[in-house]
């Protein structure tokens, strides 16, 4: 707002206080939306009968570190979490290659009824997924999938949203950077791998970063499909199972969150600034 | 379209260009083989069968039988399908605007100047990207009496807060406030998107003319992020309708079934008592919802939306 446009050294004295005065009072908002995450943290440090008191306490009598090597050993939580990425990465390579290549078709390559296809892919942005999980649990039963890994792959990884979003990027490319390589004598894969694929390396990392995330979290959909939960359990579903059996044991139940935000929020962190930029002109991202 | 570098193509290269265009289409279907094959499979496919399920009295196991509109009326008969429907509403109904007005408001305040202002916009965004079921778990333990709330109200006070989770007329409201704290730092940034692209000669000029702040904020700037504004909206509709993980986690639908919606309908149907004719008749129903709101969404955007100054 108006507070900000013009630099600093510019403000008269009531105004630089006001805006400080607003700073201030935005990071306490952030402190107080950032509470619930530092009352896990405390939690999962405390001991099982420190955990609730008035007021709440940041830190009990001991910092128990062994509440993580005990949450990972009640229930099989390092197998959640090698379940977790082991689909999450399987996934994202299946929709970074799906996607990818029928963008090229999409954008770069002419053929009959092209647009109409695409117009008909596009359309199934709007079916929302979880109107189809009882046909695709009826599906699964069909192929034999039930309790499967397969089923945690693949079912959700053909969505158009990856295509829509390459296609936009393959676009950017002027056509005739392709045009002379074919005329020099390179066939379509070879344009796709060597020349539009490294060029849309951003793009790229963008989408795997969100379809990693939105694997890593699914929930709903592994807990219609997954039956020997102890066995092939992604994080998210181990979680809650881990709560229904030890809900009262909060301490533990707090390392065991920790554990599953750990991996997406280190990537938030580490990538924030090309998360950003995808959000602002993809408008992709977790939901 | 042509830079200087590139020398301008004459009709030879044209008709080269047409060949090659009509000699595409075999390897177009190879690269869009895997899409088109799993996009039919798993989601055409899925949706007219649901579409078939709906209409059909149809039990995981046992006898399967044409029942017309059977199901839907069952539905509209059934007073727990139309309170989850109504719930729904009702979460829709506070959730939409409290996401948008959060959202705007932060990304406003959070001014392009001042320090921090990245790690500001990476704090908000972070349970976006965290596991649903670890947030929820997290925010049972602070509506938890003796939890975050209720003990730090106690201490202050010498007062218990209410059980938020257990009390009716609390407990949706509990859901609500914990799925605004969970998503709008995706709306927010966005919005902050959208207000880094306000051209800075505007909000001068307006000043210069005298607008206070909150002028400035309504003639400007909302219509200036009146785009992203809809795309929000429409997500953010979209997204709430379905709303499953955080009433299933905190109450699981309760109390009674205060806060059970229709996607938890869905799933129960589904995968509690094995009636996919219903539960598909009931996704349907959300479905027709959805679109309906979209539709009215899109036919509304002239009258609030600016694509351009």
């Amino acid at each position: 707002m108006s507070d900000h446009v013009h630099p600093l050294p510019a403000y008269p004295w009531a105004r630089r206080i006001r805006v400080v005065v607003s700073h201030l009072a935005l990071y306490l908002v952030a402190a107080v939306f950032l509470s619930p995450l530092v009352y896990m943290v405390a939690t999962s440090l405390k001991r099982a009968d420190e955990v609730f008191g008035s007021p709440p306490s940041l830190i009990g009598s001991v910092v128990r570190w062994e509440n993580y090597r005990e949450a990972f050993e009640f229930l099989p939580f390092g197998r959640f979490v090698i379940n977790g990425l082991a689909v999450a990465v399987c996934g994202t390579i299946v929709v970074l290659v799906a996607s990818s290549m029928s963008a090229y078709a999409f954008s770069r390559l002419r053929w009959r009824g092209r647009d109409g296809v695409f117009l008909v892919f596009l359309s199934t942005l709007m079916i929302p997924q979880e109107v189809l999980v009882v046909p695709m649990f009826m599906l699964m039963r069909w192929f034999g999938w039930v309790d499967s890994y397969q089923a945690l792959i693949f079912p959700w990884a053909f969505t158009a949203f990856g295509t829509f979003m390459l296609r936009q990027f393959f676009l950017t490319i002027p056509e005739e950077i392709a045009e002379s390589a074919r005329i020099d004598g390179a066939g379509a894969v070879r344009v796709f791998t060597r020349i539009m694929l490294p060029l849309v390396r951003p793009a790229l990392a963008v989408l795997a970063v969100f379809t990693f995330i939105n694997y890593w979290n699914s929930f709903l959909w592994p807990l219609i499909i997954i039956n020997s939960v102890d066995e092939k359990a992604t994080v998210p579903l181990g979680l809650q199972l881990f709560f229904g059996q030890q809900g009262t044991q909060w301490n533990l139940v707090m390392a065991a969150s920790m554990i599953s935000m750990a991996p997406t929020a280190a990537l938030l962190i580490i990538l924030q600034k090309h998360l950003v930029r995808g959000i602002a002109t993809t408008g992709l991202g977790g939901r | 379209m042509y830079d200087d570098a590139i020398p301008r193509r004459g009709a030879g290269a044209r008709e080269r260009r047409a060949r090659r265009l009509r000699g595409d289409g075999r390897v177009a279907a190879l690269f869009a083989a895997p899409s088109l094959i799993g996009l039919t499979l798993f989601t055409l496919f899925p949706i007219v069968m649901s579409l078939v399920i709906a209409f059909f009295r149809w039990p995981a196991v046992g006898a399967r039988a044409f029942t017309g509109l059977g199901n839907f009326a069952t539905l509209f008969a059934d007073p727990v399908f139309r309170r989850t429907l109504f719930n729904t509403l009702l979460f829709v109904v506070l959730y939409l605007p409290l996401n948008l007005v959060v959202s705007v408001g932060l990304a406003v305040w959070i001014s392009p100047r001042m320090k921090g202002r990245k790690v500001l916009r990476v704090v908000f965004f972070l349970p976006v990207v965290t596991p649903m079921v670890a947030n929820a778990v997290v925010w049972r333990m602070v509506y938890q009496p003796g939890g975050l709330i209720d003990g730090s109200l106690h201490a202050v006070t010498g007062v218990h807060a209410p059980n938020f989770l257990g009390e009716q007329g609390w407990a949706m409201f509990a859901v609500v406030a914990m799925s605004v704290w969970q998503g709008f730092g995706y709306n927010m940034l966005v919005f902050s998107a959208a207000l880094d692209a306000i051209p800075r000669q505007l909000v001068e000029a307006a000043q210069i003319d005298g607008a206070g702040p909150w002028r400035q904020f309504f003639r400007i700037t909302l219509p200036m992020i009146s785009p992203s504004m809809f795309f929000a909206t429409t997500m953010t509709l979209i997204t709430s309708f379905q709303v499953f993980t955080q009433p299933f986690l905190l109450t699981g639908g309760g109390p009674g079934i205060d806060t059970e919606t229709l996607m938890m309908f869905v799933y129960n149907q589904g995968f509690s008592v094995y009636q996919f004719g219903l539960a598909s008749a009931a996704a349907w129903i959300l479905f027709v919802l959805i679109l309906g709101v979209t539709a009215v969404q899109f036919a509304g955007q002239r009258r609030w939306v600016t694509y351009d100054v």
